[in-house]
């Protein structure tokens, strides 16, 4: 009997040492991007920043048939010769594409960067400084307006670094090293794309230039992904030494434009002032609202009051006060009472498939936000549509201009009406996700959910219908969180539809579809 | 008993060990076809809690309070064979903030216990008992909710040591404890850790965990003991400043506590149990006060035999 037992337990004990524990992201083994269509005329699509595609000069490369050629197609075979695992599996990372990849890395930084400030002893809050971005809080705080715009900044840097990158591609019409030299592997599969400048090294380029203002701590690290993109061409054998150093600094020089556009766009002001918060009470209490307040302990200022002042991409300043709704119910009206009691109503009868819907869409501190959320979803899809890097940068960039566009319109409807949460209204309303530390009216989720579902649907028309129902499960999941009412949501869903507008009319006339 | 819960409560984040009582945590043995049944109640709450090795509190959580009632049952198949079962219904509360409390039934827990060794040393008896172990969810409740999930989702298999001696009615008792925990499904399909995972898939940290008891040992009389508890997930992450805790966390805890059991004289078979335990060291959980009380009622299935003069072994 004992020996029994005792051999049972001793299996056991093996079995459990057995036990495989691995998870796997999703897009951690993908093939490498094969392109259905080169997009050879992307050189001509429509810029957002760049006023012609060969406004930064990039020189002729040298024939192939150069010494200084021979020394690029020598190094790439030295480095073929003698490839880690560690090298073998950064090619196969990178060769997913570089849209891709750089797109995660942006999502792992708002990620990381996107929780609030601790509070002083005082009680007051510290607010993170570009100045001093090391010290604690770090800056930035990334928060969905604050990501939003750096989505949007990355992104449409990226589009317009490639739409030059194109144009030099087919201007000089450089083979690929392996088309060049037989003897040179293709270990990122082989395209008919011209190698003259990188498009990955475009992509490097423009992303780690672009950082040094949106996450300034990460520059190191940055760097160190962008020499492992950069070596993972060229041991792939896709780029030559010279195609990446023409494209890097490529992408260095278009990244520039959209700093100085950065600096200027009113991002910087966006936290407000004391007097500029106090003001915002003193104007709804003069319009007879109760104004919102913080339900943090310590009360804690407001999300970037200023935000809605920050320029746009796809909408100036007059067009974001035109896409204003009309106001919320009077705090003081039965149909706000109405809204509070139906708020109370659902969150007392949540049921589990709710939560998980609330879970799913929360979005919320320390993670990468709705805009960053809608991101995951296009990458998902785009991996499986062959898209050319600079085609999908063009999507991206649509993607993340509406929702920054979105972030801005919705920050000035929320300033503009400084409308208080269900919580407020009837403390007894818990929360099944933390509560937002900005005004009700509209919702944030409702509006970049259904601002990417437009413009997600324009690009994938199979997957439309399927995008809006997303965006309304993510605006119905506020309501069932208890943090907003349903008008809220329809309206921001509204709202956020014609602000995705704004990026479909864009698309329809910027030539890629042509 | 009761501690056939610990492992389903101790892993849960801010809430760690509480439970001290039989039987799978101590050296004490179900006879023969005896069964162990009883209701019990555990109260456990904090102010304070660990974030990564910060300690702080919280004024949008204020009190964060776990209450439990479970039911468990303990079988001796033999005198050296006894089978643990429990569930447990538990409900979370933060006395300040807007987050919504939970509730529901959390895992369903079974221990198996086997009495390897015993024999007479010096004056004393010498005891050795394996245990193994497992735990899984018996409902779909909400993981990534710290720390006012009810539990983590995740499926355990542990391996137990327990060494005890007993000299005249003064004991001591030491445990060792290595349990394996499941990959659990979140309701988000990305979360961060120390980097990003796009995934809903999450990695749980297996856990060590040790026990020292000391104290007086009167079996079907009276029990009363010091507890000393540690627990380290074996890898895991720290909560970042001003984050939320989540289920994959570093989760230490030092726990020190008392326990009593008391058996109703006038009532044969019927006992009292109180327990209680605080917190004095943490990492990435709560600095929980706890107690918890149950009451046992012990049947006896079967033909009574000249053995089960006692309801339990360990009778010196």
């Amino acid at each position: 009997m004992q020996r029994i037992i005792f051999s049972l337990f001793i299996i056991a004990l093996a079995g459990l040492t057995a036990c495989n524990k691995s998870v796997v992201d999703r897009t951690a083994n993908l093939a490498p991007l094969n392109p259905a269509n080169e997009d050879l005329n992307a050189g001509t699509w429509k810029t957002v920043l760049l006023s012609r595609p060969d406004t930064f000069a990039v020189a002729a490369p040298v024939a192939t048939s150069n010494p200084l050629y021979i020394a690029d197609l020598e190094e790439i075979k030295a480095y073929q010769a003698n490839l880690s695992g560690d090298q073998q599996a950064q090619i196969k990372y990178w060769s997913a594409g570089g849209v891709l990849r750089w797109n995660e890395i942006m999502l792992g930084l708002v990620t990381k960067y996107n929780l609030p400030p601790y509070q002083n002893p005082d009680g007051s809050y510290p607010i993170p400084s570009s100045t001093n971005p090391f010290a604690y809080p770090n800056f930035p705080f990334s928060n969905p307006p604050y990501a939003a715009r750096a989505y949007a900044y990355v992104s449409a840097a990226q589009y317009d670094a490639l739409v030059a990158c194109w144009h030099y591609k087919t201007l000089y019409n450089r083979p690929a090293p392996y088309q060049v030299d037989s003897t040179v592997k293709a270990l990122a599969g082989k395209h008919s794309l011209p190698s003259y400048p990188s498009e990955g090294a475009v992509l490097a380029g423009a992303t780690a230039e672009m950082m040094q203002l949106l996450f300034p701590d990460e520059i190191a690290n940055i760097q160190q992904k962008l020499a492992q993109q950069e070596l993972s061409l060229i041991a792939s054998g896709a780029a030559a030494r010279s195609d990446v150093t023409a494209g890097e600094a490529l992408g260095r020089q278009v990244a520039d434009l959209f700093i100085a556009r950065a600096r200027a766009d009113n991002a910087g002001k966006a936290v407000g002032t004391p007097a500029i918060c106090a003001g915002l009470v003193t104007t709804a209490q003069a319009n007879s609202q109760t104004p919102w307040y913080s339900l943090e302990t310590p009360s804690r200022p407001p999300m970037l009051p200023l935000f809605g002042k920050v320029k746009g991409f796809l909408c100036d300043s007059a067009t974001i006060v035109s896409l204003r709704p009309g106001p919320p119910p009077s705090t003081s009206s039965a149909d706000m009472s109405a809204d509070v009691e139906a708020a109370y109503t659902t969150i007392t009868n949540a049921t589990r498939d709710q939560m998980r819907i609330v879970q799913f869409w929360a979005d919320g501190a320390g993670t990468y936000t709705p805009p960053g959320h809608w991101n995951a979803i296009a990458d998902g899809d785009f991996i499986n549509q062959n898209f050319s890097e600079v085609r999908w940068a063009r999507n991206m960039a649509l993607l993340n201009m509406a929702e920054m566009d979105a972030a801005i319109s919705c920050w000035d409807i929320k300033y503009f009406y400084f409308n208080p949460r269900p919580t407020q209204m009837n403390p007894k309303i818990k929360t099944l996700t933390g509560i937002p530390n900005f005004p009700s009216y509209v919702s944030g989720h409702s509006m970049f959910s259904a601002a990417a579902a437009t413009i997600l649907g324009h690009i994938l028309p199979s997957r439309a219908t399927a995008y809006m129902s997303m965006a309304q499960e993510a605006a119905n999941s506020r309501v069932y969180a208890g943090i907003h009412y349903s008008i809220d949501c329809t309206v921001g869903t509204t709202v956020g539809q014609n602000v995705g507008n704004y990026a479909v009319q864009r698309a329809l006339n910027d030539g890629a579809d042509q | 008993m009761r501690t056939i819960v610990l492992f389903a409560v101790l892993l849960l984040l801010l809430q760690p060990a509480r439970g001290w009582a039989q039987t799978d945590e101590d050296a004490i043995m179900m006879s023969k076809n005896n069964l162990c049944v009883g209701p019990m109640y555990g109260h456990s709450s904090w102010d304070h809690y660990w974030e990564g090795t910060y300690h702080r509190s919280n004024a949008n959580l204020g009190t964060v309070t776990t209450q439990m009632v479970s039911v468990m049952g303990i079988y001796g198949i033999t005198r050296k064979l006894n089978v643990m079962v429990s569930a447990p219904y538990i409900w979370t509360n933060a006395s300040a903030g807007t987050l919504h409390g939970q509730h529901g039934i959390q895992d369903l827990s079974a221990w198996v216990k086997w009495e390897a060794l015993e024999q007479n040393i010096g004056k004393g008896d010498f005891s050795v008992y394996l245990l193994g172990g497992a735990s899984v969810p018996l409902t779909n409740y909400i993981a990534d909710y710290l720390p006012l999930a009810i539990g983590l989702q995740s499926k355990t298999l542990s391996a137990r040591l327990i060494a005890d001696y007993q000299q005249g009615r003064f004991f001591a008792t030491a445990s060792g404890t290595y349990t394996w925990r499941s990959d659990i499904t979140i309701d988000q399909n990305a979360y961060y850790t120390t980097s990003l995972h796009l995934t809903d898939q999450v990695d749980m940290p297996n856990v060590a965990a040790e026990m020292l008891r000391v104290g007086y040992r009167h079996t079907d009389h009276l029990i009363a003991e010091a507890i000393v508890s540690n627990m380290n997930t074996l890898g895991g992450f720290d909560m970042r400043k001003n984050d939320m805790p989540f289920p994959s966390n570093k989760m230490n805890s030092t726990m020190v506590g008392a326990h009593v059991k008391y058996s109703i004289a006038a009532v044969k078979g019927l006992s009292v149990d109180l327990d209680g335990g605080y917190t004095v060291a943490g990492r990435n959980v709560g600095q929980s006060t706890s107690f918890d009380f149950g009451v046992y009622y012990v049947f006896h299935l079967g033909k009574k035999t000249s053995h089960n003069t006692s309801n339990q072994s360990k009778t010196n």
